[in-house]
């Protein structure tokens, strides 16, 4: 490969559980990933560009959206993000993280005064009810083995 | 001389190289601190809500999903809280592993806290990534922070069946036990990072962050003859000035944490915030090596000797050097614990029998203490739960110490952008862990916020 591969990751709600396994696997594939990847965004990893996004080949997505503005920041990532892969059970499907989606009316009422004061949104979406996803890595955390197959396909 | 007519507006939205969101408003007026706000910015999930009508039995695997990274603590403690429950003791044997599984656990964290987040802090470097490999020291630290976090990560993967939201251990024991065979093969590889945290331990020993606060402050951990994180009962001290002598320890049985606990409603935060008995109060590394380093393994004492004479400790920068060595503290522990197991034995999980009943679980989750309360039904499901986390423990004091590290600052007349990066340091010297702090939901608003 000439140029290196320009990847973000980015977290939503969730527990941060797939960029977990992402750093233990970079525990025996960073010598050769550290060739071939550039970082452009990676929060767990650094501080630069939090603020402005940049041009990504490829943008990792975890977690599920509780708010406009973690709707709004999606789609931007989309808008900069050739490629799209979706990150585990709660992008992928919502949950656990959209459980409040199925609670009854009473758990509703109680939590109803949170809701309402930071602006979360009426329903816990999952990633591609906001922009369209170009691929999955399914799992609770995310299958290690798909992600290392999903790597080697943009790495050859 | 400060500038008296300093004014400005720091606003950090997104903290890097933490667990999860958190943000930071800072208002300076006069070249004063008229605002401060520093807040846990994640999205509530309502795991505490979420548990309620489910089986005693299905929580533990639920609410590990609270947290990515200490996913394992939320396992064994709310494992524990059932146990406690339905009178479950487990076996010699499920307690070993469970420490095994555990002292994986915290390698595999401290080690991502202290070499990922917090060592490019002290190199001038934004990530760990960044390390200069032509740099005989940098490559070195860059080969150990991937060979120390992928021991850990093998020790939990071995023992729990994965280093994330581990699915063999449960209620009463383990759902498959793991193979000696593969156990004894990990003590060399526990001995090869030995020296690598002896190194680790050496930098965070010689690196010369301070802050000490002005105010009382209480540092509370369970202690335990064995420094294994996860039994005994839990002690407080209180610290009054910055030599760091603790005075009013207290032994506390977990079952009477709560009543010292004081929940705090911090309208800004989608957390909430603790105090201890009125004080401010802190949970983690330096508390545990503060309460209990006698407790330390032999040969960790040995090895880490000079080090720990720096505790206790009140420089809330030591929480790092506390860190590295309850890592070295965990391969020690391991090592002795692999070597005395002869044979893993065919132990079926203990099965528990509905009752209307309650039970608590605390353990030293790698930030601090976590606490698990399940009040059960008489069908064995969940009527209600009350989850309290080490960075919801630790939010009053994160704040409180930010205020003092940055009036200091403001006085020195430093710059905003250098500002900005102390206080990053200072926050990630406690490795807070946002994913944790807002996972849970009973707060009640008062009107007029």
């Amino acid at each position: 490969m000439d140029k290196k591969l320009k990847i973000g990751w980015f977290s939503f709600t969730c527990c941060e559980d797939s960029t977990i396994i992402f750093t233990e696997l970079l525990n025996t594939h960073y010598r050769d990933w550290l060739k071939k990847i550039e970082f452009v965004h990676a929060r767990v990893l650094m501080k630069k560009n939090t603020k402005k996004l940049k041009e990504m080949d490829v943008a990792f997505v975890e977690g599920a959206i509780s708010s406009d503005g973690q709707e709004a920041k999606l789609k931007k990532i989309r808008e900069k993000a050739k490629i799209l892969v979706a990150i585990g059970s709660c992008a992928i499907n919502g949950s656990p993280s959209s459980q409040r989606n199925f609670f009854n009316q009473v758990n509703i009422e109680e939590i109803k005064p949170i809701l309402e004061k930071f602006k979360y949104k009426e329903k816990i979406l999952k990633v591609s009810e906001v922009v369209k996803v170009d691929d999955t890595v399914n799992g609770c955390p995310m299958n290690e083995i798909h992600f290392l197959e999903i790597m080697k396909k943009f790495l050859t | 001389m400060h500038d008296p007519g300093n004014n400005f507006d720091l606003n950090i939205e997104e903290i890097s190289k933490i667990e999860g969101a958190a943000s930071l408003e800072i208002k300076v007026r006069n070249n004063k601190i008229e605002d401060l706000k520093f807040s846990i910015s994640e999205w509530k999930r309502f795991y505490t809500q979420a548990i309620k009508g489910k089986p005693a039995t299905a929580i533990p695997q639920l609410v590990a999903r609270i947290c990515g990274t200490c996913s394992n603590a939320h396992l064994l403690a709310s494992i524990e809280a059932v146990e406690k429950a339905f009178d479950v003791v487990p076996s010699t044997q499920t307690m070993l592993l469970r420490k095994l599984l555990y002292y994986g656990l915290i390698i595999r964290d401290h080690a991502l806290h202290l070499y990922v987040f917090s060592l490019p802090d002290l190199f001038g470097k934004d990530s760990i990534l960044d390390f200069d490999e032509n740099d005989p020291i940098q490559h070195e630290l860059l080969d150990d922070t991937f060979s120390v976090k992928e021991v850990g990560n093998q020790l939990s993967i071995v023992v729990g069946g994965r280093s994330v939201h581990a699915p063999q251990p449960t209620i009463g024991g383990f759902l498959k036990l793991p193979e000696l065979e593969k156990l004894k093969k990990l003590k060399n590889d526990l001995g090869a990072i030995r020296p690598k945290i002896l190194k680790l331990i050496k930098i965070y020993f010689e690196a010369k962050e301070s802050l000490k606060l002005k105010a009382p402050m209480s540092f509370v951990s369970l202690y335990s003859s064995d420094f294994s994180f996860l039994e005994g009962a839990i002690k407080s001290c209180t610290s009054t000035d910055p030599s760091g002598s603790l005075t009013s320890c207290r032994m506390i049985a977990e079952k009477d944490l709560r009543k010292y606990l004081e929940e705090v409603i911090i309208p800004y935060s989608h957390a909430r915030g603790f105090k201890f008995a009125g004080n401010l109060m802190m949970v983690g590394a330096l508390a545990r090596l503060n309460i209990s380093k006698e407790n330390l393994h032999l040969k960790t004492k040995e090895s880490a000797q000079e080090a720990l004479k720096l505790f206790p400790s009140v420089n809330l920068f030591h929480n790092n050097l506390a860190q590295a060595i309850e890592i070295l503290h965990s391969i020690d522990a391991s090592i002795q614990i692999i070597d005395g197991l002869t044979e893993i034995k065919p132990e079926l999980a203990i099965k528990i029998t509905p009752k209307e009943t309650v039970g608590i679980g605390v353990i030293e989750a790698p930030r601090g203490s976590l606490y698990y309360e399940l009040e059960i039904n008489a069908d064995g499901t969940v009527k209600k739960g009350e989850i309290i986390v080490p960075t919801g423990q630790n939010q009053i004091v994160i704040e409180r110490a930010i205020y003092e590290l940055v009036e200091d600052l403001l006085l020195k007349n430093i710059g905003q952008d250098k500002i900005i990066l102390e206080v990053e340091k200072l926050i990630r010297a406690f490795d807070p862990c946002m994913s944790c702090a807002a996972h849970f939901l009973r707060v009640k608003w008062d009107s007029d916020y």
